[in-house]
């Protein structure tokens, strides 16, 4: 059974994170990656996490994501504890409910932009169309392109409309824009601001890039596996206007 | 304190190094390949060794007993003789002997035994032909009873030193005692006259005094067989030549070489027949295993692509490189190497004993001559470096520049329209599957292959078991259809047929007549037992190539295929017969036709113009009986019973020995060249999954990352997996058959030859054995794409 949150079930939280604590080896060799990390993100909010390179951004998104277990500490999405997930339920939580944008946008070559985010809508319970989500990313002309045809920015929009097209509750950004020049960077932010404002996808970024911190609702800097400052934006920046 | 292990690894170089730690990060997929080398050489070794071992046995054997280079065997002739023919050019050593026909009768056993009595000197002495003592002791020449008994016959029926048992010489029910037990040279496949394979049960071999036994066959001072070891570089044909002249007035059935003995003959058959398997299988083993380096190298050094260049980078030699990439080769190589020869030194010794059991042979000389792992060593780096050249050539080209940079994603836009017509009805797993497949058809091609290779190897080493069972199916139930062959001690009146069909059990009993002759045609003879069959024979047939019967014509000679190819004659062509029995008549008659055999040469007359040539009034060497299951211990009881008869055979039980000396000999062999072909197809498809998986781990990882589950994500790599295994199925079953007819055109000895028959349930079982290797190596690699790292995934390039 699914442990359900028993205080702080807040609904309009969709992450709630207690104590989490992450570290790799022992005795003395033992690395803190994460330490006691709390955290509550609520839903529909854009959260960027800034930090330099083993701060713990990618571990704590990790967590999250379903795809690593904290050494100690609770998760709780929508008021399961993810914690207590085994791999099988693991697997459905991100099946339904997570959508993941990669640095190196990882498509599968040999399927079309539209097949690549066929393979997501046809296992999703309540998706969007194919087309519609790549219109979403102003791909629509180009849905019949392998990955092969398409230039960088482009495969990693195709990587977001198949990351929203299943209409998660989530969407986890690790580096989207790291492997892109700052035009075409600005471009996918977009596609990334507006699953978020369409969609109102509670939205997760990690960068190093300071400059894209403007964008989002929250930032949280992260250093030595601790969140050491949060600061919110009342006027987020539009992607278009973030200079960098 | 530094752990020795790395001390060690310190003294070597950094490119050794990664190498060693390359080897154990791959070490799963190098022990299949080395495991596939190993097989190659494993057999290989095995083979030879055996091989050379059972040829060296036979012949220390042979030498130490000394058999008999040449046996002239004579119906009475004097002592006195002897000395001319040890004065004859190229004679070593001559001796005489008697050697005679009896029927045994062993109590419990209803069945009557033939069995063959020869003599020997009162006294143990080094002679030709001579007896190994294996239990017991050398009888008394006191006792006339007693004799000495072959190992084989004893054991079969438990006679012990001081047993008794009753056997019929020359028309005399006489109760003989077991002075002990022996092996000799000329028994090594103890066969009865006129049938295909040792029965221990039913034919037994005596020793008896040589006073006893010219007693019992009115010999006495006389033999009936000259024993000679020739000189070395005598010319043997002309010695026999000589040998039948001498002999001819004492009724000589014509001198004969040891290579026409029929233990010996027998034995180089089965000999002949194993190496045949033992040249061909092993290569093509070690071909498969370079194929199979070629795929995995190639493909192990693509995904190594930008350490190749940053070692470039660094300054390293195109050379060091590539060296460094051959050194991998290498030192899988000689790991299957030495995998290969202690596998096959252990398997070889392990079947020569079983051989030497089944030969018995007293001794087995076990070796393998240097060259056999000089060969192993030599041939497996030839085609380990044969097999990567290809690779390690392109190792040497890569721009340092160019391997650095990730590779642009594979351009899969070039799709077949099939495919794409296809796309429409499929889920985007299946169309990973066959885009891949597509864009990769030489590799995908070459996993198929690799997979069909195996099964085919499989086929080929396992359908000869089909192929004699078919032979026997064919020889027992199509063209000898009889239940029991009587042979009598001479030819008798044409009229004892009836006593014959009123023997108790008998139904139908049809005569024959066997003509002991020489054909001759030219420059080629044969010795040969000719058939006289009646007009309305419907026991044992003359058939056709389509097995129908064939009758014979009233005049001319009919020959099996085999014998009319070792006489170099056709059909219409006249034959020379020098029989030599009764009158010794010589005439040409007419080959009238020609029939196919797979078992032994056969020539076959009317019998009434047999009888005419022979100048002789009808008469007949015996009968094929078809006989009352319920009433067969009677007709045995009779038989064993009745003087005139010299010799019974019966041919269920003769099936049955076929049988069993079918699994004993050529089963043994084609157990263990099975075992090595299954393994040969788990490395292959091991291989294949293997190197999928880490060409594809990336992005089946993300798929997981994405919400596939473990089973949707396998699907797409096994799935791959399995529709090349699919494909691979006939084309195996296809290869399977090539090897198998080249097997069957290079096996065609005077004895057997076999017909390319592949039972259904070979094909089925080789196909299971390869889906199970499949399903076994897809199980591994299954494990390994539930263990893939997630997280690695998202901060790595491809």
């Amino acid at each position: 059974m699914i442990p359900r949150m028993p205080e702080n079930n807040n609904p309009d939280f969709a992450f709630h994170a207690k104590g989490l604590t992450k570290t790799y080896g022992i005795g003395q060799s033992m690395v803190y990656a994460l330490r006691g990390v709390d955290l509550e993100v609520p839903a529909g909010e854009l959260v960027v996490l800034l930090g330099p390179s083993g701060s713990g951004k990618s571990t704590l998104l990790n967590i999250l994501g379903g795809l690593d277990f904290p050494t100690e500490g609770q998760v709780y999405f929508d008021g399961q504890e993810l914690t207590a997930f085994d791999d099988r339920h693991l697997t459905a939580y991100r099946r339904e409910h997570v959508g993941f944008v990669f640095q190196f946008y990882n498509l599968i070559p040999s399927l079309t932009a539209r097949e690549n985010v066929m393979l997501v809508t046809e296992i999703a319970e309540n998706p969007m169309s194919p087309e519609q989500a790549l219109e979403m990313v102003g791909l629509g002309q180009r849905m019949h392109h392998f990955p092969a045809q398409l230039s960088g920015g482009e495969q990693q929009r195709v990587a977001i409309a198949r990351a929203i097209a299943k209409q998660p509750r989530v969407l986890f950004c690790d580096e989207p824009t790291g492997a892109l020049d700052s035009k075409t960077g600005i471009v996918v932010l977009e596609a990334i601001a507006r699953a978020n404002r369409d969609l109102d996808t509670t939205t997760m970024v990690i960068t190093h890039n300071a400059g894209i911190a403007d964008m989002a609702d929250r930032v949280l800097y992260m250093a030595d596996g601790q969140i050491q400052e949060t600061r919110s934006n009342e006027q987020p920046l539009k992607p278009t206007d973030l200079s960098w | 304190m530094p752990r020795p292990p790395l001390r060690l690894l310190e003294l070597l170089r950094p490119l050794d190094r990664k190498l060693l730690r390359d080897l154990w990060h791959i070490k799963g997929q190098a022990l299949a390949i080395a495991v596939v080398i190993g097989c190659g050489v494993g057999m290989y070794v095995m083979s030879k060794g055996m091989l050379v071992s059972l040829d060296e046995t036979r012949r220390a054997y042979y030498e130490r007993y000394r058999f008999a280079d040449v046996i002239a065997p004579v119906k009475r002739a004097p002592d006195s003789l002897l000395d001319e023919i040890a004065a004859l050019p190229g004679v070593r050593r001559a001796e005489t002997r008697i050697r005679a026909g009896a029927i045994l009768d062993v109590e419990g056993t209803s069945v009557p035994i033939t069995g063959q009595i020869q003599s020997l000197p009162p006294t143990p002495s080094p002679r030709i032909n001579d007896i190994v003592l294996r239990s017991g002791r050398y009888f008394d020449p006191q006792h006339p009873d007693e004799v000495l008994v072959l190992e084989g016959f004893a054991l079969a029926h438990n006679l012990q030193p001081g047993d008794h048992f009753h056997a019929i010489l020359n028309g005399t029910k006489r109760r003989l005692t077991v002075t002990g037990t022996v092996l000799s040279p000329e028994y090594v496949y103890s066969i009865a006259p006129g049938e295909l394979v040792p029965d221990d049960s039913r034919f037994g071999v005596l020793w008896m005094n040589r006073r006893a036994l010219a007693n019992a066959f009115d010999l006495d001072g006389a033999f009936n067989e000259a024993l000679i070891l020739t000189s070395t570089g005598s010319n043997e044909d002309a010695l026999i030549d000589r040998l039948d002249q001498l002999l001819k007035p004492y009724g000589a059935n014509g001198a004969y070489g040891r290579d026409q003995q029929i233990s010996d003959q027998f034995l180089s058959n089965e000999i002949s027949q194993l190496k045949v398997m033992g040249r061909m299988l092993p290569p093509i083993f070690l071909l498969v295993a370079a194929f199979l380096l070629n795929v995995v190298v190639t493909r192990l050094i693509e995904t190594e692509r930008e350490q190749i260049g940053l070692l470039k980078a660094f300054g390293y030699r195109d050379i060091a490189v590539g060296l460094h990439y051959l050194k991998l080769v290498g030192a899988i190589t000689l790991l299957g190497i030495a995998m290969g020869i202690g596998l096959g030194l252990w398997l070889g010794q392990g079947l020569a004993v079983l051989y030497m059991e089944y030969f018995k042979f007293p001794f087995l000389l076990f070796q393998a001559p240097p060259d056999v792992y000089l060969i192993s060593v030599g041939f497996s780096l030839f085609i380990a470096v044969l097999g990567t050249f290809s690779a390690v050539l392109k190792v040497m080209r890569l721009q340092p520049a160019v391997a650095m940079v990730p590779p642009p994603p594979p351009d899969y836009s070039r799709s077949a329209q099939w495919i794409e017509a296809l796309a429409r009805w499929i889920d985007q797993p299946t169309r990973m599957i066959l885009r891949h497949i597509y864009r990769w058809p030489k590799r995908s091609a070459m996993t198929s292959l690799g997979i069909a290779m195996s099964m085919g190897l499989l086929i080929g080493s396992s359908f000869s078991l089909d192929a004699m069972i078919y032979m026997i199916d064919i020889s027992f139930n199509v063209i000898d259809r009889q239940h029991a062959t009587v042979n009598f001690i001479e030819p008798r009146n044409a009229r004892a047929i009836h006593d014959v069909e009123h023997v108790p059990g008998v139904i139908t009993a049809e005569p024959f007549r066997a003509v002991p002759a020489v054909l001759r045609n030219g420059q080629y003879s044969r010795r040969q037992a000719i058939i006289g069959l009646t007009d309305t024979a419907e026991l044992s047939r003359v058939v056709d190539l389509d097995y129908q019967p064939v009758d014979i014509p009233a005049e001319g000679i009919v020959l099996s295929d085999k014998l009319a190819e070792l006489l170099n004659i056709r059909s219409g062509e006249l034959l020379r017969l020098e029989v030599t029995q009764g009158r010794r008549p010589e005439l040409d008659v007419p080959v009238s036709g020609i029939v196919k055999t797979y078992m032994g040469t056969s020539a076959y007359m009317d019998l009434h113009s047999l009888n005419r040539l022979m100048k002789e009034a009808q008469s007949i060497s015996g009968a094929y009986l078809l006989v009352d299951g319920q009433r067969t211990d009677e007709l045995y009881r009779s038989l064993k019973n009745t003087p005139a008869v010299a010799g019974v055979g019966l041919q269920e039980e003769a099936q049955q020995a076929f049988f069993a000396t079918l699994n004993e000999s050529l089963g043994t062999f084609v157990f263990f060249n099975t075992l090595f072909a299954g393994l040969i197809a788990v490395g292959v498809v091991y291989n294949s999954a293997r190197i999928s998986l880490s060409e594809r781990g990336r992005e089946l990882a993300s798929l997981r990352v994405l919400g596939l589950t473990r089973g949707e994500v396998s699907y797409i790599l096994l799935g791959e997996l399995a529709l090349l295994t699919l494909v691979a199925l006939p084309v195996g079953a296809g290869l399977g058959w090539l090897l198998a007819w080249a097997m069957v055109t290079s096996f065609d000895t005077e004895l057997f030859r076999i017909p390319l028959i592949i039972d259904a349930s070979t094909y089925g079982y080789a196909a299971l054995v390869v889906v199970l290797a499949a399903i076994g190596s897809g199980l591994l690699v299954r494990r390994r794409i539930d263990r893939l790292d997630l997280i690695a995934v998202l901060k790595t390039r491809e």
